[in-house]
């Protein structure tokens, strides 16, 4: 029993873990080291299982490098790594900022894989999700991800139409701001209004969808799941750039925060960006934002190797669009014929939620080796603990994060 | 409160619509009685000392009545929009607002086109003129259905009274707060094409040919409409154009930063649309620059750009905006007080506007070159939602007589 003892005691050393998350981790049973060590008689399979589990968390240790330590190479040390107090768009970051998101990201996808998914990393922090727009995968995807950090995780549902009366929007921003939340994740149905809220908080902001503006956490998990896949096939360049990296977006674009965000974001890692839309959903002069404009998707798709499909936001349209889904489909629909004209094994995304039979078909959808569009819900918790992690690093005092400029 | 001794303004620089005259101006019984003679021994003397002796200026197309703001402004008569709670289309309502801002201010009512201002059915409009309205106006908005439109130019041309349009066709612009663009397109924001406004300026003037009635588009903002006001002023329309500082002054690059003071109607355009509104300025097809005065306090201004309600407090800024346009050459100084004094006191028909004998005694020294800093958190009107917020103008107001009777600045 002493030899289990000591290579108990050596492991938590090791790896800076407590007897009583130990217990936790392997036995669900917190005081369990403590009573081992007071002379608690186990069964032989019990100790196989606790040499198991060692072995398989230092395997995977091994198996994974420890991206800290590449992080805290190619990066500016501490907070001047990234240097904002909120996350409100791609447009205000850096390239070097979003690349220094996605590495922070790499440990979380690691730690979301685990059958243990817990860090105590924000422990005692709140989080509030204020969301004034209906949502249920972004609004999930925070939750979980400030839950698996450890935070306090309070979801708040402002309808959308009292936020539109008078003052209540600041209002209802002073109240947040009073109940002393340390990072408010926010999403709105007006352009610019998470920037407006920001400035009145006393907290990180995260940007969960501002009207047609932005939605950069989507862009930064869409990134992550583009870098992954191609990192899978090992295509994925070490620099974790996209230089050279032909995306093709197609959907309501004109209505799309995701878009916007993408555009930025993609850019910003060296790929181009085409999009492709009816003129109707392609909002005037986007070329000025450095794309190739697109009306029709065959030639949108030629030699494209992503192809990233939106839905048509059919709550934002004020009038009628198109004539009819299925004529949508005639002309923009992703099938397997249309994805025959991008490169070959072009990755299909979409942010979801999808409108199957619309802007993308059933088994395109789910082509194992194509699509990625389970991935980008995945990545999408890791980097959302990524933001809130980085975000609330000076109000946690980590270490070289609490001084120098801040934007 | 009458004018009681005749006053002498010595010393200044009389800016009439025929040249300036170096001289003296006297103000008899709340008239102009002479311009460039020499003072009587009974008069007041008043020295101006070297600075402009203008008219008071004219304000067409006003959301408020703010007095401070209007005199800061050297603003003596101001012509007020329909869109009031509840609307000006009832004579009884037109007979209270003229009488609001007397004795020291005079507000012209502008008669609602429609009942409600719905664009539906024609309100009560020579009832209204008999009770004061100057003039007839659509509102915020256009009137969409174009038989309605055409009726309302025949009455009114019938009635020998000006129609006042909104120049925005309104099935284009939805609820679009910018105008479609880079700049809409990288903020996110609900944008409708500068077109919307061509569109209903070309409609507009086709009705008013066809019914020989006086047409003056409030603003006109974009190269397209100001190209069709120029061409249908060549071939003889009786059409007039207005605008206001914010269109000469500013492009849609002012939205940056989702500031709502910059929220406007019609929005703000590219910077190309700017340049063409100085040159027709210049060129004579812009006939008249108001202030659009619109005091918005923070439970309108203080939320998302699109939510937030369009309008600038323009009282204070619209003679130091105008000015500029003097200093760079664009206009003559005499022109400069056309556009804010002699041609909106002509659309309405009032005998003022203009330093003239015989004319109302609404006069204001004017010292052009005086540096100041507009700031919102400081301004005399309701609300400082100001797009000019933290801009260093020149030119303000010394002293103001509306009647011959000095006004407290």
């Amino acid at each position: 029993m002493t030899d289990l003892l000591e290579e108990i005691a050596r492991f938590c050393a090791h790896h800076d873990m407590s007897e009583t998350r130990f217990g936790e981790l392997v036995l669900n049973d917190k005081p369990f080291v403590s009573q081992l060590r007071a002379g608690r008689d186990i069964r032989s399979s019990t100790v196989e299982k606790i040499r198991a589990f060692i072995r398989d968390f230092e395997a995977s240790e091994g198996a994974v490098p420890p991206t800290r330590a590449s992080v805290s190479g190619r990066f500016p040390t501490g907070g001047r790594a990234f240097p904002h107090r909120d996350l409100i768009s791609i447009g205000a970051l850096q390239t070097h900022e979003i690349l220094f998101l996605l590495e922070e990201a790499e440990q979380w996808v690691e730690l979301n894989r685990q059958p243990s998914k817990h860090n105590d990393a924000l422990a005692g922090l709140t989080i509030i999700n204020a969301f004034f727009e209906n949502s249920t995968r972004t609004l999930l995807s925070f939750e979980i991800a400030g839950k698996r950090l450890g935070a306090d995780v309070v979801n708040m549902h402002a309808a959308q139409s009292s936020v539109k009366k008078g003052e209540t929007l600041i209002d209802t921003t002073v109240t947040l701001n009073a109940m002393r939340a340390d990072a408010i994740v926010i999403r709105h149905g007006s352009s610019g209004a998470v920037g407006l809220i920001a400035d009145k908080v006393d907290c990180p902001v995260l940007n969960a969808g501002d009207g047609q503006h932005e939605h950069p956490t989507q862009a930064l998990l869409d990134a992550l799941a583009l870098r992954h896949k191609l990192r899978e096939r090992g295509e994925m360049s070490a620099d974790g750039m996209f230089n050279g990296l032909a995306v093709t977006i197609c959907g309501d674009i004109l209505h799309s925060r995701v878009a916007r965000s993408n555009i930025l974001c993609l850019q910003a890692l060296g790929a181009t960006v085409r999009l492709c839309a009816p003129p109707a959903l392609m909002p005037r002069e986007v070329e000025a934002m450095g794309v190739d404009v697109f009306h029709r998707f065959d030639q949108a798709l030629d030699g494209a190797d992503v192809v990233m499909m939106l839905r048509l936001q059919n709550e934002r349209m004020d009038g009628q669009f198109i004539p009819s889904p299925r004529e949508y489909h005639h002309l923009y629909g992703l099938t397997q014929e249309r994805l025959a004209l991008a490169s070959p094994e072009a990755i299909v995304m979409h942010p979801g939620p999808m409108n199957r039979g619309v802007e993308i078909d059933s088994d395109v959808a789910e082509m194992a080796e194509r699509s990625i569009i389970t991935s980008q819900v995945e990545m999408g918790v890791a980097i959302r603990m990524a933001c809130l992690d980085v975000l609330t690093r000076k109000e946690r005092k980590v270490s070289g994060w609490g001084e120098g400029e801040w934007v | 409160m009458k004018q009681v001794t005749p006053i002498s303004i010595t010393g200044g620089r009389i800016v009439t619509s025929d040249g300036i005259v170096e001289g003296n101006l006297r103000l008899v019984d709340g008239l102009i009685a002479a311009v460039g003679e020499a003072p009587q021994d009974e008069d007041v003397l008043v020295d101006a000392g070297g600075k402009l002796v203008t008219p008071g200026l004219v304000d067409l197309g006003v959301f408020a009545i703010d007095k401070p703001a209007f005199h800061f402004g050297g603003i003596t008569r101001a012509a007020l929009m329909p869109d009031q709670s509840p609307p000006l289309d009832h004579p009884a309502r037109v007979r209270f607002a003229a009488q609001s801002g007397k004795p020291d201010f005079w507000v012209h009512p502008l008669a609602a086109a429609t009942a409600a201002l719905d664009g539906s059915s024609l309100a009560e409009i020579a009832l209204m003129r008999d009770a004061g309205a100057r003039a007839i106006a659509t509102g915020r908005h256009w009137i969409a259905d174009s038989g309605v439109m055409l009726r309302l130019l025949q009455y009114a041309a019938m009635l020998d009274m000006v129609v006042i349009a909104h120049a925005e066709d309104g099935a284009i612009s939805g609820r679009a707060s910018a105008t479609a663009g880079e700049m809409a397109t990288r903020l996110g924001l609900p944008s409708a094409p500068a077109e919307a406004e061509a569109l209903a300026v070309a409609r507009d003037i086709a009705l008013a040919e066809l019914a020989g009635a006086r047409l003056h588009f409030r603003q006109v903002t974009t190269r397209a409409a100001l190209d069709l006001v120029r061409a249908a002023k060549a071939r003889g329309v009786p059409v007039t154009a207005g605008v206001t500082p914010a269109h000469f002054m500013l492009s849609d690059l002012a939205l940056a930063e989702y500031r709502t003071f910059a929220r406007l109607s019609p929005p703000l355009r590219s910077q190309q649309d700017r340049e063409a509104v100085i040159e027709a300025i210049g060129d004579g097809t812009i006939d008249v620059i108001a202030s659009g005065h619109d005091p918005r306090g923070p439970e309108e201004k203080r939320l998302p750009f699109a939510d937030a309600e369009p309008g600038m407090a323009g009282a204070e800024t619209l003679l130091p905006m105008t000015l500029t346009l003097m200093r760079d050459g664009v206009i003559s100084t005499e022109r400069t007080f056309d556009l804010i004094a002699s041609n909106p006191a002509r659309l309405l028909g009032v005998q003022a506007g203009a330093l003239r004998v015989g004319f109302e005694a609404d006069v204001a020294i004017v010292d052009a070159e005086k540096p100041w800093v507009v700031d919102s958190r400081e301004m005399t009107a309701l609300a400082g939602n100001t797009p000019f917020d933290g801009q260093p103008v020149q030119g303000s107001v010394t002293a103001l007589w509306k009647g011959g009777v000095a006004v407290a600045l």
